[in-house]
């Protein structure tokens, strides 16, 4: 039996220590907003936060998360209101959206710990997630948005 | 009748000359212990060093050998961004070094690469320490000749103020030897640990010289 804290909640499960823990969340508990793309750790559909880095849930065995503290897409802001939520609904980001719930967890470890990225700072943080629509720009000027929110809620 | 003279073998023996030679012969004896002595130094860590410049030399191309490998090179790239696979490209996404050599944002090292290796072919080696040099200290092997990269080894400005110990306990560094153990689908350093680490102490205890660049 291990013990994992997701979105702040303590769960239970009867999994292999060497499982992924992206099986574990989507496949055992039913989070299927971080998705699978590559199980390669080379597209970053998957990132999670892990003690708050974004870290590649296909990649990383769920022995690695016990102790420590699991956010997904699901529980990145209570109320779907976290700033780069709100700047990607209002900049209409996603096309297809698989890659958008990895993009945003990722997004997120940026404005943590630069809460005015430039254009540079955007594309070293973001170089680890693809899009294969294309919605780089987006998802830059969206960033740049959502910095501006988060300066001004502060 | 008298014996005739010529029948008896008469050999010179030239006793001053022996003498004069054993005494230059012992002088040099003495003198070229002397300076054995003179060579044999503790240094503040208390490790003994005689200098050979021939076997530092000798000893530092082995090294050479492994410090330009892909595992080990790879992480001491001339730029900000590591390097992967047998032909040394720029690693997949670029991912930055960092102030602390660990990554920055969402592109930290650690973010992938595990604290162990995991089963399969292009997954992340991994390592609970995996990293770069830090920004202030880069320690840059890629491009470096024989002569650079052995003098700033041992130049506490460029290697992070390691002394001699701490240098020949780096040959045992989890993340260096981690390269003898990559992961599928990765060759290995051309010297087993064993061999780069006699080859690494030798070169450092017989005085670090550097080969000269031809």
């Amino acid at each position: 039996m291990i013990t994992l804290t997701i979105n702040k909640k303590a769960y239970n499960v009867e999994v292999d220590p060497d499982t992924p823990l992206l099986w574990v969340l989507r496949d055992t508990l039913g989070l299927v907003g971080t998705k699978y793309g590559c199980g390669v750790a080379q597209c970053g559909a998957c990132v999670v936060h892990l003690n708050g880095e974004a870290v590649r849930s296909c990649v990383t065995k769920v022995s690695r998360a016990v102790g420590k503290k699991v956010v997904t897409i699901e529980g990145l802001s209570e109320k779907s209101d976290h700033p780069l939520q709100k700047a990607w609904l209002e900049l209409d980001v996603p096309q297809c959206g698989y890659c958008q719930s990895g993009q945003l967890m990722s997004a997120a470890v940026l404005l943590r710990e630069n809460s005015n990225p430039t254009d540079q700072d955007i594309d070293d943080a973001m170089a680890g997630n693809i899009c294969r629509c294309g919605t780089y720009l987006r998802i830059r000027k969206a960033i740049h948005l959502a910095a501006a929110m988060q300066r001004k809620e502060k | 009748m008298k014996q005739h003279s010529g029948s008896t073998k008469h050999y010179f023996i030239p006793v001053k000359t022996i003498i004069v030679f054993g005494i230059i012969i012992s002088v040099i004896a003495v003198m070229s212990f002397s300076i054995k002595n003179e060579k044999l130094k503790n240094n503040a860590e208390g490790e003994i060093i005689y200098k050979d410049s021939l076997a530092s030399v000798k000893a530092f191309k082995e090294v050479y050998k492994v410090l330009m490998s892909p595992r080990c090179m790879n992480c001491h790239p001339s730029g900000d961004i590591p390097l992967q696979g047998d032909d040394s490209h720029l690693h997949a996404m670029l991912p930055k070094r960092g102030r602390d050599g660990k990554g920055v944002y969402a592109m930290k090292c650690s973010n992938c690469h595990q604290p162990t290796n995991i089963a399969g072919l292009n997954k992340p080696p991994g390592h609970p320490n995996w990293h770069l040099p830090p920004s202030n200290m880069k320690m840059v092997f890629q491009g470096r000749t024989p002569e650079q990269l052995a003098k700033q080894l041992v130049n506490p400005k460029t290697n992070g103020n390691k002394t001699l110990a701490q240098l020949i306990a780096h040959a045992d560094d989890g993340l260096v030897k981690a390269g003898w153990n990559p992961g599928e689908g990765r060759t290995v350093p051309p010297l087993t640990h064993e061999e780069f680490k006699k080859a690494w102490i030798t070169w450092l205890k017989t005085g670090a010289y550097a080969p000269r660049s031809k």
